[in-house]
């Protein structure tokens, strides 16, 4: 009868135990309603002022002129030119680099490499900011004699370096998933090991690498600190590389302390916000449907 | 003769493509030694006792940085504090107790998403939520929090790839001895998962530190005169220093210095604390027993 009682009494310590931790689970979910909530609690306002429409596509971000233009065109330009210019350089050396670490470098060497890649991810992105603006900055200036150094390729060229280690260190775990006896069976055939990796072992890879490239975008767009930095924070439609632009996230930071708690100018920045956040989170889910999609469900039998 | 010119272009092709992927791992290499060289090179003649001691001084053109590298370990600490029970706590109800299925997906997704929410947003939801919703106003508190949101996708997924390395046969034996299924978690699951868990931790208390972006509308200060009492105090951050002294006031180049030596204290931080994290897992590695 005791015993009955205990055995019953641990059935429910234990279901209670598995609940909590469930509830702890489920808090992601909860952050992220939070995080829409709030964010069209404070930025939906903005639109009782200027229509979605006009706030999207309109083509003057003049928040603190009298009477006052919300019109995110030209920020959006600004994040979309910076943020495929930082992919064009970034996932060619991404990938290349993966390739290189995962299928050709010897143990050691690669060992080091991880670890260089995963310092270039640790550096925060405010000291990248202040490194394009102290010395990559002065420098493009020289070499191209141009008004700034402060501009799009500057912008660019930091953000592709916050980008490759994302996109260098998911499409090496990619690489790494394909299995030996693909390889193998390539060679067996008689194809050197540039025809086994860029046909076969890439081919097979290539989902992974496709998340891995979304992933590296998303984090280039949602980046701040280098573009509020280095980006040179003009709110016009840019002309060419050399043209200083104001993506969304340098907009948010840098007019966020001055704007009027509770302004329109306020509204419009969360609103801007709301914006960033669907954009991302496209991004993330297409690289999950991606990866999932695609998954890598062991080697094929014919 | 034919064959072998055929052969001949194939290896050619080898050697060019070798060449070029090897320079590319090369020219990320020379970017980050060269960043590192430049911060370096300029920031050592910064770095003193009283830089790393005293307040900044002459309306922050001369002193120290000493009250934005104590709001940085605050930060920090409380990020962690936040983020570490809750992450843990996750990870082990998705390794341990949930069975695959539509919630499981569906948590997987939000923590994926929650990692890829830019690190702005997490700065006016912050500001939005605790500043001015929950009323903690620009703090400590508020910093912590939002900085603690922000990394918990980094400390769940280390979490949970540490107690999948466990082997399946510890939980098994444990179960057929008769041990109930909490204690086997806590005492056999959890113990041997601490390496990796930890290794993770230290990953996610490096981001917090170098993060700006999140605290510059919910804890960070431009300067304060004395250090904070309580965690409803605002705060000098490392990070939120470096971008005011570099872009704001009227003395950008005359604290050109400052500006250097915060970046290289910021930096030392950061990837020493990285540093300890990658030691560690690879001796963990290396040692284990199973």
């Amino acid at each position: 009868m005791v015993q009955k009682a205990s055995v019953i009494s641990r059935r429910i310590k234990e279901t209670l135990i598995k609940n909590i931790f469930a509830v702890f689970a489920l808090f992601s979910i909860v952050m992220l309603g939070l995080i829409v909530f709030f964010l069209f609690r404070e930025g939906l306002p903005i639109f009782r002022v200027v229509s979605v429409t006009d706030f999207l596509f309109g083509p003057f971000w003049y928040p603190t002129y009298d009477p006052p233009e919300y019109g995110i065109g030209p920020l959006i330009v600004g994040s979309v030119v910076v943020t495929i210019l930082s992919s064009l350089i970034a996932v060619p050396l991404g990938v290349l680099s993966a390739i290189y670490i995962s299928e050709i470098a010897p143990p050691r060497l690669k060992e080091v490499l991880k670890a260089i890649i995963e310092l270039l991810a640790g550096l925060p992105s405010v000291v990248l900011g202040f490194f394009g603006m102290v010395i990559l900055a002065p420098w493009l200036q020289e070499t191209f004699d141009i008004a700034t150094g402060l501009n799009i390729l500057n912008a660019s060229i930091m953000l592709a370096l916050m980008a490759i280690p994302t996109i260098s260190s998911l499409s090496e775990d990619a690489l790494y998933a394909v299995p030996r006896d693909f390889k193998e069976a390539s060679y067996a055939l008689g194809a050197t090991r540039y025809e086994t990796i860029t046909r076969v072992t890439f081919t097979a890879a290539l989902s992974g690498i496709s998340t891995a490239v979304i992933l590296g975008m998303a984090r280039a767009i949602g980046e701040t600190m280098v573009v509020l930095m280095v980006a040179g924070g003009a709110a016009a439609l840019p002309g060419s590389i050399f043209d200083s632009v104001r993506p969304m996230p340098a907009s948010i930071a840098a007019e966020m302390g001055e704007a009027p708690f509770g302004g329109d100018h306020y509204h419009a920045l969360f609103a801007t916000g709301i914006v960033l956040f669907f954009i991302t989170l496209a991004f993330n889910l297409v690289a999950d449907y991606i990866s999932n999609r695609f998954k890598e469900v062991g080697s094929g039998t014919l | 003769m034919n064959e072998q010119s055929l052969m001949k272009r194939r290896y050619l092709k080898q050697r060019a493509f070798f060449l070029i992927v090897r320079l590319s791992a090369l020219v990320i290499t020379l970017a980050l030694v060269g960043i590192l060289f430049f911060l370096f090179y300029n920031g050592l003649g910064a770095i003193s006792w009283d830089f790393l001691t005293l307040p900044p001084t002459d309306s922050m053109t001369k002193g120290g940085i000493m009250p934005a590298i104590v709001g940085t370990f605050y930060l920090t600490i409380g990020a962690i504090i936040v983020a570490l029970p809750l992450g843990v706590a996750s990870a082990i109800y998705l390794t341990e107790y949930a069975k695959q299925g539509k919630l499981i997906r569906v948590i997987r997704v939000a923590v994926n998403c929650l990692a890829g929410v830019p690190s702005v947003v997490f700065g006016l939801f912050g500001l939005g939520f605790f500043v001015v919703f929950l009323r903690f106003g620009s703090s400590i508190l508020s910093g912590a929090l939002t900085l603690g949101i922000l990394i918990l996708p980094t400390i769940i997924g280390a979490s949970e790839e540490a107690l999948k390395a466990v082997p399946q046969t510890f939980r098994e034996a444990s179960l057929a001895l008769g041990v109930s299924k909490w204690a086997t978690i806590s005492r056999i699951v959890i113990p041997s998962a601490v390496p990796g868990i930890l290794t993770g931790s230290i990953l996610g208390i490096g981001r917090a530190a170098g993060e700006t972006a999140p605290i510059m509308f919910t804890a960070a200060a431009f300067f304060t005169a004395v250090l904070p009492k309580s965690v409803f105090n605002e705060v000098m951050a490392l990070p939120y220093h470096i971008y005011v002294l570099a872009t704001a006031g009227t003395h950008i180049e005359q604290t050109r210095p400052i500006q250097y030596g915060t970046a290289l204290v910021l930096i030392a931080l950061v990837l020493g604390i990285d540093l300890v994290a990658i030691v560690i897992r690879s001796v963990i590695r290396r040692k284990k027993r199973w």
